[in-house]
């Protein structure tokens, strides 16, 4: 990486004083920056992955705060408006699916739920799942990752075949299969509950690999690293130098993966949830909001369209800053 | 070459003894240890206590596990014969599981639907390889020129769609609304015109998720390689650009975009569950649904084991493929 390659000659040099002073009255010219710090300043400058970061920070904000938001628009989740609803047809009154000053996105068809109401809760399920299923990934996969890289031999072997297994089979079957075959109540959790503590489980459980290859290369090409080196000759253990040498310098692909993770995870829950293995109704939630919108995409097509587009800014925002962090902390970057 | 296939045949062998010991924890063990009726689960939750004893014998859930293993691999390998007292079914080679719900063997529904999953695969595949790859070697030619802006944009847009959103909407757009399509399946036996009719919208919305990820693995790989030592002695060589490219570069791009196309093909063949629901098209995806609806779960192991032998049989072809493109693959 870019290490301060001068410094070291200084220090070791006391004669050579005067070059000393040099060395310092150059590092203020040109002012030492941290890796860190030249990473934000390159984020800065990419305006499409702020807006991406913006729009990301938005949505944490509608989820937390939603009961104050439904609030403040006067609307419940939950309630029916069934005088907004055409009886013959079963479709909301008026023109785009009932939008309207009181319906900001208008109702469901049949029952005339408050869809801007449905979609900041459900946007509480997206990020819930999405983000935890990535710490879940990122826990194990850092773990696993490190051991495998760091330890070699049977373990890695091991380890390696797993990830392998994992990442080549059809997740989305296997993540079906293991949601269906769960029970109604664990835990003391039930309904909707079981079911979101389950995908965030299986989901994270399936995304793990792909944070652990990453773990495993850094840490095996970093092991064999001359400070790694220094610190044994120092006389530190084999935690020491897991945890305070190879742990911070795996930060940097660590976070890239992780973000670049947590639109797939959201992508992934909305798709159970469009399945009907997702979460429950009357919980709400955007796929099942989606495979609702099936029978009525002809008759009342801002059904569909509304919680679509919630789904792709969602993704579109966590993607747009997952290639700009990506860019910012990759050292042979350009931009 | 011989001994690298066989390497390749026994690994695969292995695997598949793998998968499908994961795929009995996943039906059998793990909602065991979650504290599940596994024969209530496996009948449905109408059933009445009698036909649930009865499935419980038939399944032999109360024998040891060694012994259960041992039925399920015998059952696809050899076939199997669940009996309860008089009541006797027998499911022949390859047993992929009995509905104890609709009282039929699983394997000839899943062969049934087989043919329609296939060719939604293979018709996708072949478009998102020509549009996705093209677009992706485009884009790292002309790095950072509009061209190369404006496909990753839309190839970002592209992974960040679901499917079935972007399937619904040109649903509603080119069949509802400006008529051009009629989109329902029908068997390419029947009329080919027909088939073809039903399955352009499905390959096309199919498609365009993976070349999205084509287009941007594709980027990634050409830049690198272009960046590779082998290049410039090419190109120092005075080779045309167009050789360099088209076969040195290509060549090694391929690689791991075979290895993609391995895995993905793998995985629709055996179940493209959403774009199926979102199309109506009764492949083995569609089915997966009417299982999770109809809670006919033995549907639900079948699909997920034939479609992991897919993977499997379309990793051993990718690695067969390698050798051929790649002769260093042989040696090692």
């Amino acid at each position: 990486m870019t290490a301060p390659l001068r410094e070291p000659a200084a220090d070791a040099a006391p004669s050579a004083a005067e070059e000393a002073a040099e060395v310092s009255a150059d590092a203020k010219a040109v002012q030492g920056r941290s890796l860190g710090r030249i990473a934000w300043e390159r984020l800065k400058r990419d305006k499409l992955a702020l807006t991406g970061g913006i729009v990301v920070l938005v949505l944490v904000l509608v989820a937390v705060l939603a009961p104050v938001i439904t609030n403040l628009v006067g609307q419940d989740p939950d309630a029916y408006h069934e005088d907004m609803i055409d009886a013959l047809f079963g479709t909301p009154k008026g023109s785009l699916g009932g939008i309207s000053g009181d319906h900001l996105l208008g109702v469901e068809p049949v029952n005339g739920r408050d869809i801007f109401a449905r979609i900041v809760y459900g946007s509480q399920i997206s990020l819930l799942v999405g983000f935890l299923s990535a710490l879940v990934a990122v826990v194990l996969g850092t773990v696993l990752g490190i051991l495998a890289g760091f330890f070699g031999g049977w373990v890695d072997s091991v380890i390696s075949r797993v990830m392998d297994g994992l990442l080549a089979f059809p997740q989305l079957l296997f993540i079906i299969a293991l949601v269906t075959v769960m029970p109604n109540e664990l835990l003391g959790l039930t309904g909707t509950g079981v079911r979101v503590f389950v995908m965030i489980l299986v989901i994270g459980f399936f995304g793990w690999p792909y944070i652990g290859r990453v773990v495993r290369s850094q840490t095996l090409s970093m092991r064999e690293r001359e400070y790694v080196e220094a610190s044994r000759s120092l006389g530190a253990g084999r935690l020491y130098i897991l945890f305070k040498e190879l742990l911070p310098n795996l930060v940097a692909p660590i976070i890239v993966y992780t973000t670049m993770m947590i639109p797939t995870n959201i992508l992934t829950e909305a798709a159970l949830s469009f399945l009907g293995v997702g979460v429950k109704p009357p919980t709400a939630s955007w796929g099942q909001m989606l495979s609702n919108a099936i029978d009525y995409y002809d008759s009342d097509p801002m059904y569909m369209v509304i919680p679509g587009v919630a789904i792709f800014i969602t993704v579109l925002a966590f993607n747009l800053f997952g290639d700009g962090v990506r860019d910012a902390l990759d050292p042979k970057g350009s931009r | 070459m011989l001994a690298y296939l066989i390497r390749r045949l026994f690994a695969a062998a292995v695997m598949l003894v793998v998968v499908i010991l994961v795929i009995f924890s996943i039906f059998f063990l793990i909602p065991k240890w979650a504290g599940v009726d596994i024969a209530l689960s496996f009948v449905g939750k109408q059933a009445d206590p009698a036909s649930v004893e009865g499935v419980r014998e038939k399944l032999g859930l109360s024998e040891p596990i060694y012994t259960q293993v041992w039925m399920f691999f015998k059952g696809i390998f050899a076939g199997r014969t669940y009996s309860s007292g008089g009541d006797v079914v027998h499911c022949s080679a390859p047993c992929f599981g009995y509905s104890f719900k609709s009282e039929q063997a699983v394997w000839p529904v899943l062969t049934d639907r087989f043919p329609v999953t296939l060719g939604l695969a293979l018709g996708a595949a072949v478009l998102w390889l020509v549009f996705g790859v093209a677009a992706g070697v485009l884009s790292a030619l002309k790095r950072g020129s509009l061209w190369d802006r404006g496909a990753m944009v839309v190839a970002l847009s592209g992974v960040s769609l679901p499917i079935y959103f972007t399937g619904l909407l040109s649903l509603a757009i080119f069949s509802f609304g400006l008529k051009w399509i009629k989109a329902e399946y029908v068997p390419i036996g029947h009329s080919f015109t027909g088939w073809l009719g039903g399955m352009i919208l499905p390959w096309i919305t199919l498609a365009f998720l993976y070349a999205a990820m084509y287009a941007r693995i594709t980027r990634a790989t050409m830049l690198e390689i272009l960046g590779e030592d082998y290049i410039r002695t090419a190109r120092a060589k005075g080779l045309r650009e167009q050789v360099v490219i088209g076969k040195h570069a290509m060549r090694s791009t391929m690689t791991p975009i075979l290895t993609m196309l391995g895995m993905d093909l793998g995985a629709l063949i055996g179940g493209a569950v959403l774009t199926e629901t979102t199309f109506s098209l009764p492949g083995l995806g569609q089915k997966v649904l009417d299982a999770i609806k109809n809670q006919d779960l033995p549907f639900i192991l079948g699909v997920v084991l034939i479609t992991s032998l897919a993977v499997l049989i379309a990793n051993l072809v990718v690695d067969i493929l390698y050798a051929v493109i790649d002769p260093r693959v042989r040696l090692s």
